[in-house]
């Protein structure tokens, strides 16, 4: 902090990082304050993919609102689905059977490795390295071929219905997550040779960018960020919805809060995914997958309800209002890289400009899902 | 001292391991798909835009003009008409018109449809370099593909 | 040589400037193989057979782009730039030995010679990004100029550690010192040499900007660094420097170390054997540029501070001493 102190009495100029620029992945501005390569202070604008998410939602039907949510957070589109439709069961009172929460949280896990591996690729990418991300892009196009011969879709899934999912899955795709998931055990060694234990890496990620645990609770940070902070928080085993609770899996946390315990959370948490794959994979019952008595044309009953999810960047929470029309009343959702984003500005004041790209890349942005 | 050399000696030898790495990717075969001249034929239940469904024996269409699809769309997609001529049990489609630039691919038109009278194509080979190239007649295309 | 001194240096440095177009235009192709192939695809192949016709297609293309000179930039410094980073080169080919005859000026100093156009190179640099009027390339320059100022030290050392093995700085002399077969480079000259050679190829990455030193391009961070406001040839002829300079890298690694045009079994020494070595060492060159993460300032100036110049240093002193010492040992002269 020495250097801040010393350029309160120098001459610093602005660099404009953004909303073109290859490392804020989409149209994310910094208003970056520098001294030399030294940032004085960050300042995040945003709005460029403003689309008014939470306004379409209250001119929509509930069910019409559906595809909205798939195109917040386009890499992991599945948690966000399930956050909605959770949301409306819940005021509801839609009883969901048992084989669709368990392939909900199939597809939605599979969705979080995809995002995962995506992930790990782009943050690489902001680091210089190019290899590593076309070898996530390999295996991420295996879970996405998956993903779309059940949903249809690649990337924006619509797959969730209130009380249920969209159809159902055959013996391919329980076939397939399987192979896949071997796959990917087979292949993670190779992740951790090439990247985690690349001694440039660590040296660019070990004590760069330490968020603590109060900062990260002053911005209200969630997901990834908060557990690499070292506080042990986690939506699907904290307040348990679904069938988490039915199946085995750890938390990863870190307590070092730089960016390689962002980083190891993450490639920890894909091992977790594949865990709970494989497990409700073997628990998955037979049955429907719709709930019998879904009306056709909802109105939920007049009230205030909120819910929330982990998506693969953190708390996703969705809280609705009902008049009791087939309209929502108001519709606010809380999106998870907002937070994240929110503490850059503080974070990274005093440091240089690759740490500090290097930590915008460990929040794991996702622009449109900040700007909603 | 001796934490200077197990960095150097580590981390010469994780710099090794990750050129073993690159080299032994480089060797094998390639896995991407040469798109123009090779193409991939997607799922079943692949949502592309939607197609009218037409009947098996006569070749019509099995819409009913109910309407259910239009007002599920959520971005007003489709316009529809029917009229029902003098005699006639059902309504008969006169134009489906789907604004495809409009559309998210959602399904939910398909899912309203009770009838099995619109199903997703299966065509992603889509780009043009006019908006209007995509509002589609999908009675037209029905019509060329049956007659 | 039948042409007369005057004449016999105009077509070596014609051929040298169509060598370095050439290689330059080949080696973004092979560049983009090499980076396909380790990321499992195929690379550029839709024009010509294996896509070898891309580079004509890009040269084309760049020739025929404007080159456009943005406002509020130094016009001078901002077209003289990428000039002051391909002509250094092209003058250091002057001395490198493709053969024993295949030489265009065989200079008593040519090491001494190729080192001081070297870092007239990083003037190049130091002026696109200063005269281009961006904070981007400017950061580039500061960065691009304390790396290759930092790098050029343990290089020297090095080269120095060579020029008292060698007693010459001549180059052909230092090749035909290594004739007779692998065991006979420098590189196997003594234990300590391999290091050596280690020092000198990385400092000779980090020399010409390439990954996992490529600060001054940075792409993730810079944009394009101190060429990001170039366009068409200018921003071409950069990239030729950039690629020229690698070949004068790999060139002097392979002279120094790996013997240059002298054959690894001690038969038919020739400008092929000198080709394939400085090939190969342009393969790993590729090959680690595509699989590391980049560097930062710090972790760089550390690597050469903390490690090269240290061990550089500590090979030229026990060079040193095994040349004056170890006559003493066995009685020879």
């Amino acid at each position: 902090m020495n250097d801040l102190a010393r350029s309160q009495n120098q001459e610093t100029f602005v660099l404009n990082l953004g909303p073109q620029h290859p490392a804020t992945h989409g149209v994310l501005r910094v208003k970056l304050t520098m001294d030399g390569e030294y940032v004085v202070h960050a300042e995040p604008v945003l709005g460029y993919v403003h689309r008014m998410h939470e306004k379409m939602g209250e001119n929509r039907t509930w069910a019409q609102f559906m595809p909205n949510t798939a195109r917040l957070d386009y890499l992991g589109a599945l948690s966000y689905n399930h956050g909605y439709v959770k949301v409306v069961e819940q005021a509801m009172g839609i009883e969901v059977p048992e084989r669709a929460e368990y392939l909900r949280v199939i597809t939605v896990e599979l969705n979080r490795i995809a995002s995962h591996l995506l992930w790990y690729g782009a943050f690489v990418l902001d680091l210089g390295g190019f290899t590593p991300l076309l070898y996530a892009f390999d295996d991420r196009e295996h879970v996405l071929d998956l993903l779309e011969s059940v949903t249809g879709s690649r990337l924006t899934f619509c797959y969730f219905r209130f009380g249920g999912l969209y159809n159902d899955v055959d013996d391919n795709f329980v076939g397939g997550a399987r192979a896949f998931i071997k796959r990917l055990r087979r292949r993670l060694p190779d992740y951790h040779n090439l990247v985690t234990k690349n001694i440039i890496l660590i040296k660019r990620l070990k004590d760069v960018g330490v968020l603590s645990a109060e900062m990260c609770r002053k911005y209200g940070a969630t997901g990834p960020v908060l557990r690499g902070s070292g506080v042990d928080y986690d939506v699907r085993r904290n307040e348990p919805y679904s069938v988490y609770p039915e199946l085995d899996f750890e938390v990863p946390v870190y307590g070092e809060g730089d960016s390689m315990a962002r980083y190891m959370v993450r490639m920890d948490e894909i091992e977790q995914c594949m865990r709970i794959v494989e497990q409700a994979l073997d628990k998955l019952p037979e049955g429907p997958v719709v709930a019998e008595k879904v009306p056709k044309i909802l109105k939920p009953p007049p009230g205030d309800y909120y819910s929330a999810v982990e998506a693969a960047r953190g708390t996703f929470g969705i809280r609705i209002v009902s008049d009791g029309t087939n309209t929502p009343y108001r519709m606010k959702l809380r999106s998870p890289t907002f937070s994240n984003l929110s503490l850059f500005g503080e974070a990274s004041r005093g440091m240089l400009l690759p740490d500090a790209l290097a930590l915008m890349g460990s929040l794991d942005l996702v622009i449109p899902e900040i700007d909603r | 001292m001796s934490g200077y050399f197990k960095e150097l000696f580590g981390g010469t030898k994780s710099l090794a391991v990750g050129l073993g790495i690159t080299i032994k990717y480089m060797v094998k075969p390639v896995v991407t798909v040469q798109y123009p001249h090779e193409t991939l034929v997607m799922t079943p239940r692949f949502r592309g835009h939607i197609e009218l469904v037409g009947n098996e024996e006569t070749g019509a269409p099995n819409c009913v003009v109910c309407g259910m699809c239009q007002k599920a769309c959520p971005s007003n997609c489709i316009s529809l008409a029917g009229e029902k001529p003098e005699g006639a049990k059902k309504k008969i489609l006169t134009s489906y018109i789907l604004d495809f630039t409009k559309c998210s691919l959602c399904g939910l038109c398909v899912e309203s449809c009770k009838f099995e009278a619109i199903a997703f194509s299966r065509d992603y080979n889509l780009a043009g370099p006019r908006k209007d190239a995509y509002v589609f007649d999908l009675k037209k295309r029905l019509e060329e593909k049956s007659g | 040589m039948i042409l007369s001194e005057p004449w016999r240096l105009l077509v070596f440095v014609a051929g040298i400037i169509a060598f370095i177009a050439l290689n330059a235009a080949y080696l973004v192709w092979l560049e983009r193989k090499v980076a396909g192939h380790i990321q499992r695809r195929i690379g550029p192949k839709e024009v010509g057979p294996f896509g070898l016709l891309q580079p004509l297609a890009d040269g084309i293309k760049l020739m025929s782009k404007q080159l456009l000179v943005p406002k509020g930039v130094d016009p001078l410094l901002f077209k003289v730039a990428p000039l002051l980073v391909l002509v250094p080169a092209v003058m250091s080919f002057v001395t490198i030995p493709f053969s024993e005859k295949l030489v265009a000026r065989n200079i008593d100093i040519g090491l001494l010679m190729i080192f001081a156009f070297a870092s007239v190179n990083v003037m190049g640099l130091l002026l696109g990004g200063w005269g281009s009027n961006n904070k981007y390339a400017v950061i580039s320059a500061a960065r691009a100029v304390s790396q290759n100022v930092a790098y050029e030290i343990p290089m020297l050392i090095t080269v120095v550690t060579m020029i008292m093995l060698t007693h010459t700085m001549n180059l052909n002399e230092i090749v035909i010192q290594q004739a007779g077969g692998v065991w006979n480079w420098h590189i196997f000259a003594n234990p300590l040499m391999p290091i050596a050679f280690l020092i000198f190829f990385i400092c000779s990455l980090a020399e010409t900007n390439r990954a996992p030193f490529d600060l001054g391009e940075a792409e993730s961070e810079l944009i394009a660094g101190f060429h990001t406001e170039y366009s068409g040839m200018g921003f071409g002829v950069f990239f030729m420097g950039e690629y020229a300079n690698i070949i004068i890298g790999c060139g002097l690694a392979t002279i120094l170390f790996l013997g240059g045009w002298q054959c690894p079994f001690g038969i038919l020494p020739g400008w092929w054997w000198f080709l394939a070595k400085v090939y190969f060492l342009i393969f790993c060159v590729m090959w680690i540029r595509w699989t590391y993460p980049r560097t930062t300032l710090w972790g760089l100036l550390n690597l050469s501070w903390k490690i090269l110049i240290p061990f550089s240093l500590l090979i030229l002193l026990l060079t040193g001493a095994m040349i004056k010492v170890w006559p003493l040992i066995t009685g020879a002269s």
